[in-house]
């Protein structure tokens, strides 16, 4: 069994084990990522859809994947880095052979698992409040939508990988991580779908990482006409351009490090 | 490897911090004009340790011990001189130094809080390569030196102070590092729980060969284990030697207790050195080391003695003074 393998499993298995200690806190974590809902109703009441040119039923599964998306693609890295920086438990990490962020990657894995009853239980609660508005995806869209989730969260935890490094300049960094909240919400679709932008804007939004992140799995997920490979080598090519950039900040914020509180 | 495993010469570390004055017009200036003041933690300190050492490190707080430490591991880059650990520079926080040492702090842990001590074990085996089966042994064999046993199977939170540190100590060892750094390990411990910790550090350095460098709050974790000691003070490395020869440099005299038979006036005790005390039988001197042989032979030629004793002032005691003269309170270990 290979070295990463056997980190890989540890790691996993310790933090999911972890994270099912704290299931009633994620399960409220669940129930406050419903924002994609309330547009659904919101959308859905006031016909501003159908004006846009999608159909009522394009509009509840494109928001009902953006859910599904948007559950499995939080990221929370800067706020437990900032905590474990502040209060000296970094320092142990950085003294095993082993990154420390593997650790953090392996602990959003884990929570992601544990989600997945809470966000199947409140699907159900959804069908069972709007008889036909839950689908079953084709085979294939659901296994390029599960990869487009996973792949949308790698983007978002590596663009959060360089705000968390700012950590090592300012005691408060996760401030600036909501900065980047407000183009999030507008831009990857979680208030509107891409569709309905005006096309500078539309424009303008397919040149920043976020609408990766969101429209693009949810389209897949919705079943909407989607060019696959784009938005796969769109994801790749911003992860490949902010990787190396995460990894040039993180080596010098760890030249700034005192370790304090350890 | 040949030669010291820990090499520091003119090691310095200097932080750069951001002063406030009170009240809000101290807090305006602070927004607009910050003052840094740079603050010398470490200033250019040079000593060697030897493969299978046991080193006290000593000092009041803010001395530098902790920040030393951090270098020496690799925690924080030094501002300068020169560092080898184990034949690395710390650093660069190579995985082949890594694999080398351990830092174990008294106040803080790397087992997760909420999990059983075996998880985090399981996890630390791996990250270190270590084979299932051997990484069992060795859990096996640090549990029973450490006498730990259903303990490991709790949660970590349920565990009680003197359990938590020796499952820290045990997840710190369990790749079995070459160069142990120990900052406070029996902090907040019981005297019991203490005497098991010494006992298991004296025994793993003997069945190991590992080196130790050790902070502690408590003298008696030093005296008995360090039988050399740095001393250091506002950064500077004030002694470099065994326990013996720091209390010799600090204490000039040696405390001479008499019980006599019958009472005799203070002043006839003047002669013979600084009078401590004296109450009714008992008289407390203090002594010139070299004139204390022919003194003690006087005093027992002129004096009905019944009991006799010759003492060195406790080294805790003697480190206080010294550093109240220099303007310190305390000898005991601290963070800067």
């Amino acid at each position: 069994m290979s070295w990463a393998w056997r980190v890989a499993r540890a790691l996993l298995g310790s933090q999911y084990a972890l994270m099912l200690e704290y299931r009633a806190e994620i399960a409220l974590w669940a129930l406050s990522g419903v924002l994609p809902l309330i547009m659904l109703g919101v959308w859905s009441g006031s016909g501003a859809g159908v004006a846009a040119g999608l159909t009522p039923q394009q509009i509840s599964h494109y928001f009902l994947a953006a859910f599904v998306v948007r559950q499995f693609t939080v990221v929370w890295l800067i706020h437990v880095f900032e905590e474990d920086a502040l209060q000296g438990r970094l320092s142990p990490l950085l003294l095993q052979p082993l990154a420390p962020l593997w650790r953090y990657l392996a602990a959003h894995f884990s929570e992601q698992a544990t989600r997945v009853p809470f966000v199947l239980l409140m699907l159900v609660v959804v069908g069972l409040a709007a008889p036909g508005v839950l689908w079953w995806p084709s085979p294939a869209e659901l296994l390029l939508g599960l990869l487009a989730i996973q792949a949308a969260f790698l983007l978002r935890f590596v663009l959060q990988v360089i705000v968390t490094t700012l950590c090592f300049w300012s005691e408060r960094a996760a401030a600036l991580d909501r900065l980047l909240l407000i183009p999030y919400l507008f831009l990857s679709g979680l208030v509107a779908p891409l569709d309905t932008f005006p096309p500078a804007v539309r424009r303008l939004a397919l040149a920043t990482p976020f609408p990766w992140m969101v429209d693009f799995p949810a389209r897949l997920l919705a079943g909407e006409p989607v060019n696959v490979a784009l938005g796969f080598g769109a994801i790749a090519a911003w992860c490949l351009l902010l990787w190396p950039i995460s990894r040039v900040l993180w080596r010098a914020g760890l030249r700034r490090y005192s370790a304090m509180g350890a | 490897m040949a030669g010291p495993i820990i090499r520091a010469s003119g090691l310095s570390k200097t932080y750069r911090i951001s002063e406030k004055q009170p009240g809000l017009a101290g807090t305006i200036q602070h927004l607009l004009r910050r003052r840094h003041r740079d603050v010398l933690a470490v200033d250019g300190i040079s000593f060697t340790i030897e493969p299978g050492e046991i080193v006290g490190f000593l000092g009041p707080n803010g001395a530098g011990k902790t920040t030393t430490l951090k270098m020496l591991t690799g925690l924080i880059h030094p501002s300068g001189g020169e560092l080898e650990v184990a034949g690395h520079e710390p650093f660069r926080r190579q995985a082949r130094f890594l694999r080398q040492i351990t830092l174990v702090m008294g106040n803080r842990q790397q087992l997760i809080w909420d999990l059983p001590a075996l998880d985090s074990l399981r996890v630390n085996a791996a990250v270190y390569g270590i084979e299932e089966a051997e990484a069992r042994r060795r859990i096996a064999e640090l549990a029973e030196m450490l006498e730990l046993g259903p303990e490991l199977q709790r949660p970590l939170r349920k565990l009680s102070l003197g359990q938590r540190m020796k499952a820290e100590l045990l997840a710190a060892l369990l790749h079995r590092p070459s160069v142990l750094f120990l900052d406070e390990p029996t902090l907040g411990l019981d005297v019991n729980a203490q005497a098991r910790v010494r006992d298991f550090l004296a025994d793993y350095n003997r069945r190991t060969g590992a080196t130790v460098l050790l902070t502690s709050h408590y003298m008696g974790d030093i005296t008995a284990l360090c039988p050399r000691v740095l001393l250091i003070h506002q950064g500077q490395l004030f002694h470099d030697g065994s326990l013996a020869d720091l209390t010799q440099r600090l204490a000039p005299c040696r405390q001479v207790r008499l019980e006599l038979s019958d009472l005799q006036p203070t002043e006839a005790f003047a002669c013979f050195g600084v009078i401590e005390a004296h109450q009714g039988h008992q008289v407390r001197l203090l002594v010139p080391r070299a004139q204390l042989t022919e003194r003690v032979a006087v005093l027992l030629e002129r004096f009905a003695v019944v009991d006799l004793e010759v003492s060195d002032p406790p080294i805790e005691e003697l480190i206080g003074g010294l550093f109240r003269q220099r303007g310190e309170a305390s000898v005991t270990g601290g963070v800067p």
